[in-house]
């Protein structure tokens, strides 16, 4: 039902252009932007005030036996002392801290779900090194029982699914709101920008090495991706001349309406990267091509360059402590986030991972820790920007959730302890201001349909 | 520089012997790793490489090197409960890799030679505290993927605590695609094997290395000394055979209980096979690794008294074999009475053991939610400690600070098993530890970022 108001609109402008073409130059038709569109609604909340707890907003602000109220699926008021509206739940959040959700800007849920078996294997289209055509949404499977887990176990509340790293161009990415539904459609985060999915380094070359193709090296890598760059910006050319002055429509071409989004500044670039010297030279190529690199994926070596990124305002996405798994990955250390963050370049904790992104609260905890160690004084408040804001910021979305402040989504955590330590759980979890998970509430654990009827069924996980 | 200077005084081998050593660790907190939970202003001391003493009412001999860990915590070294650690630098890079094999051998293999102790994750691993691994191979072509060691991570080249102390085999999903495609030809496969090694060991003395002057019952010893060795090969063998004279004779110390027989399994199904094994093969010292979905049939593990080293935080049906997997697994058996242990099997095992004691900080976490199943503190720290000794046997040797235990003992900056925590002293064998690594170098040559007069290559 959903299509509907679309094929209306495409029926409306077909005919539009229908009548406009009698004269002597045919009106542009538009191309439809958002094609599968979010069906994503928020579920019903009651108004609820969390009381007393270690407020830490998310974007750097702390406020200690603070308050937080949700009304309307919006954070309303965040402060000391608030009153309790008529009718409102008030939960008692004395030595407990509240946060905003995490957002993890880095996974494969549903691409690669659980159980992991070759049916499921929907991550990758490594038929090609430039796949900027596939949408890795059409590649969810709403019934993984991994959105559960990071909903319950790390209070994940939104997420960007990505394809994989076999490709140079793997395709667009997806955001997420953790909340169960029967289509991607019904977890589409409304409105969140597309991302596009590059890679450089080991994998594509090895991928399209072994079968014989280019690219196998990494001057490989960068002259497929410079050479498809070139083909965008002429397709972009013919599209833009076309939709303000009409005529012939162009032949349309999915891998290019996607690169044509991100020269136009509408898709961001999200850049799987480990080494310091191939950012830099990803960096020099979105300068050459005219796009702009949001965020590096995997950057393990941004340490390395760190006031770099922060000059072209790019974001890292890192991880805690991971090395060593392949070679990009040698120069791995564990205070990479902070010197990034010291830097002052943008600094996310993301995690790849169904399993580590149940844990990503706990990860940023041992980034924080290194960083302290190694003398960086680093605040929780602000080592929580590197679970919210900044990755808000790098999803572009930052402007609806990401932080606790007025008016933004009710996406919001309370944990039962300090939320960077082991020894913490989400205790409770809103998205848009309805409970979604509650530790003390088995029926507030969602269970896969994947999950239903089999042992273990509804079990704590 | 004391360090560097340290490190290569070990690595020459002229470091003034551990029995030369008395150290005692002084009011720190002290957390025995025996399943006990920690005690304030406690006393460690090491003599001769091992554990003399533990606990609140230690005495500090006359002469001995005084450590203050005021405000520290002190537990034993981290044990490795599952692992590939030593056996591979990079992962992806096939040359720094020794995990598993495409060759012609299977169960004869054995993993000691492959050993780097100079690999960065064995230094890694030691930064983090972690003192011991057991380190397994991954299956190649078969379902045995050959014979285990334990080793330290001590900064020097004698990382082999004891060699051939098990042999590990996959059943489950992974036997069978091993096996051509089917759980029933994993189990023939096995039988097989084990009739083909008994067959080898009747025209065999029991021990299979008699001139090496150790009069100990080899049934008391975990360790083989080396079932390969040449003068197996007059044994005589039926034509009726599908393993290689070297592979049977690898099986021969398993089938009579002289070896521990490692088996990696999760579904509730398998896991009762193995139990059943035991049955059919009543001499074989069964150790069950993985067991996702041990706590559905905890109860007849227990009663089987078979050790499991498991995943501590396994909690997705990753395959068709952990449907029912929890992180309230490990408790859920801990209470029925079945010895466990956590490992990181599977989970970037080459490199990443250090987690062991953040994922046994989770399950004391998950003891406050309801419906879940946790650890106390204490059973937590022994599941990283001296459970996975236990298991495998060397419980009296490894794995906790109760008197006589090797001298394997770390100070941390703070509760080990919370995230925050580091390791700021690691002594293996009594002999402490350089905790510098590629990784701290690296940080320090990269932490200040402005032009200096030369490149960072030159900052050393």
């Amino acid at each position: 039902m959903s299509m509907r108001p679309n094929f209306a609109a495409a029926a409306l402008a077909a005919t539009l252009a229908g009548c406009a073409s009698t004269g002597n130059k045919p009106v542009a038709v538009p191309v439809n932007r958002d094609p599968y569109p979010s069906t994503y609604q928020a579920y019903p909340g009651a108004p609820t005030l969390l009381r007393g707890a270690t407020v830490l907003d998310g974007e750097g602000g702390r406020i200690e036996r603070g308050d937080v109220l949700l009304v309307d699926g919006k954070v309303q008021a965040v402060g000391q002392g608030l009153a309790a509206p008529a009718g409102a739940l008030v939960v008692d959040a004395a030595g407990k801290y509240v946060t905003p959700g995490v957002i993890d800007i880095h996974s494969h849920l549903g691409d690669y779900p659980s159980p992991g078996v070759q049916a499921h294997d929907d991550g990758n289209e490594a038929t090609g090194p430039s796949r900027p055509e596939v949408w890795a949404e059409h590649s969810v499977w709403p019934q993984d029982p991994g959105f559960s887990r990071a909903l319950a176990n790390g209070g994940v509340t939104t997420l960007q699914v990505l394809p994989g790293s076999a490709n140079l161009f793997g395709g667009r990415s997806v955001t997420l709101k953790n909340v169960p539904a029967r289509t991607v459609q019904g977890m589409k985060f409304p409105g969140a920008p597309y991302g596009l999915k590059m890679a450089c380094g080991e994998n594509p070359k090895r991928v399209y090495g072994s079968k014989g193709q280019i690219p196998s090296t990494r001057m490989g890598n960068i002259a497929v991706t410079r050479q498809t760059w070139l083909q965008a910006q002429a397709y972009k050319r013919k599209w833009d001349a076309y939709e303000a002055k009409g005529g012939d429509m162009p032949d349309r071409d999915l891998a290019m309406d996607t690169l044509r989004g991100v020269l136009a500044g509408e898709i961001l670039v999200q850049n799987h990267c480990y080494r310091a010297d191939e950012m830099a030279n990803m960096i020099d190529l979105s300068h050459e091509m005219g796009y702009k690199i949001t965020a590096f994926h995997h950057a393990v070596e941004s340490y390395k360059i760190a006031d770099l990124l922060q000059r072209e305002g790019i974001c890292s996405a890192m991880w805690a402590d991971w090395y060593g798994f392949k070679m990009e990955a040698y120069d791995a250390i564990p205070e990479n986030v902070p010197l990034v963050d010291r830097a002052g370049a943008c600094a996310i904790v993301h995690s790849d991972d169904p399993n580590g992104i149940q844990r990503l609260y706990q990860e940023a905890g041992k980034a924080m820790a290194s960083g302290r160690r190694a003398g960086m004084p680093i605040t929780e408040e602000h080592a929580w920007t590197w679970l919210s804001a900044n990755p808000a910021r790098a999803m572009g979305i930052f402007d609806r959730t990401g932080s606790l402040k007025p008016g933004k989504m009710a996406d919001v955590v309370l944990w039962n302890g300090n939320p960077f330590s082991t020894y913490t759980r989400p205790e409770r979890v809103w998205i848009d201001g309805a409970l979604m998970y509650d530790a003390n509430n088995p029926r507030l654990r969602p269970v896969s349909d994947f999950e239903l009827g089999q042992p273990g069924q509804g079990d704590v996980k | 520089m004391i360090r560097s200077m340290l490190l290569g005084a070990l690595l020459l081998g002229t470091v003034v012997p551990a029995s030369a050593q008395t150290i005692a660790i002084v009011r720190g907190t002290v957390a025995i790793g025996d399943g006990s939970e920690p005690i304030g202003n406690g006393t460690v001391v090491i003599r001769d490489g091992r554990v003399v003493a533990a606990g609140p009412q230690v005495s500090v001999p006359a002469g001995a090197r005084v450590i203050d860990a005021a405000g520290k915590w002190v537990t034993p070294g981290i044990v490795a409960g599952f692992s590939r650690l030593g056996l591979s630098d990079v992962d992806a890079v096939d040359g720094a890799t020794d995990t598993s094999s495409e060759g012609p051998f299977s169960a004869a293999l054995d993993i000691a030679p492959a050993i780097n102790p100079n690999g960065q994750p064995v230094a890694v691993n030691r930064a983090n505290g972690v003192t011991r691994a057991i380190v397994a191979p991954s299956v190649g072509k078969s379902i045995f993927a050959g014979q285990g060691a334990l080793i330290d991570t001590g900064a020097d080249m004698d990382a082999v605590t004891r060699s051939r102390l098990f042999q590990f085999i996959e059943l489950g999903e992974t036997g069978s695609e091993q096996a051509g495609g089917s759980r029933p030809a994993a189990h023939v496969l096995l039988r097989n094997a084990l009739r083909e090694a008994s067959e080898l060991g009747r025209s065999l003395p029991i021990s299979s290395s008699p001139t090496d002057g150790d009069q100990a019952d080899p049934r008391q010893d975990p360790v083989v000394r080396n079932p390969n060795e040449s003068r197996l090969n007059d044994a005589r063998r039926s034509q009726d055979v599908l393993l290689t004279r070297f592979d049977a004779a690898a099986l021969v110390p398993v089938v009579q209980g002289r070896q521990i027989l490692m088996i990696h399994a999760e579904r509730a199904s398998d896991l009762l096979q193995v139990v059943a094994l035991r049955r059919e093969f009543p001499r074989l010292r069964l150790v069950i690794v993985g067991a996702d979905e041990g706590w559905t049939v905890a109860d007849r593990l227990a009663a089987s008294g078979i050790p499991v080293i498991a995943s501590a935080l396994s909690d997705l049906p990753a395959s068709f074999e952990s449907v029912a997997a929890t992180q309230s697994n490990v408790g859920r058996m801990r209470a029925a009475g079945v010895k466990v242990a956590i490992g990181t099997i599977n989970d970037d095992d080459t490199r990443m053991s250090f987690r062991a004691r953040h994922y046994a900080g989770n399950l004391v976490a998950l003891g406050k939610l309801p419906g879940a199943s946790g650890l106390t503190w204490g059973e937590a720290l022994a599941m990283v400690t001296s459970r996975p000794a236990e298991a495998v046997g060397l419980g009296e040797d490894i794995g906790s600070l109760r008197a006589g235990r090797r001298g394997d003992v770390v100070i941390w900056s703070s509760d080990p098993l919370d995230n925050a925590s580091a390791a700021e002293a690691v002594f293996i064998d009594g002999i402490e530890q350089p905790l510098t690594t590629r990784q701290t170098r690296l940080r320090q040559r990269y932490q200040d970022l402005s032009p200096g007069v030369l490149p960072q290559a030159y900052r050393q």
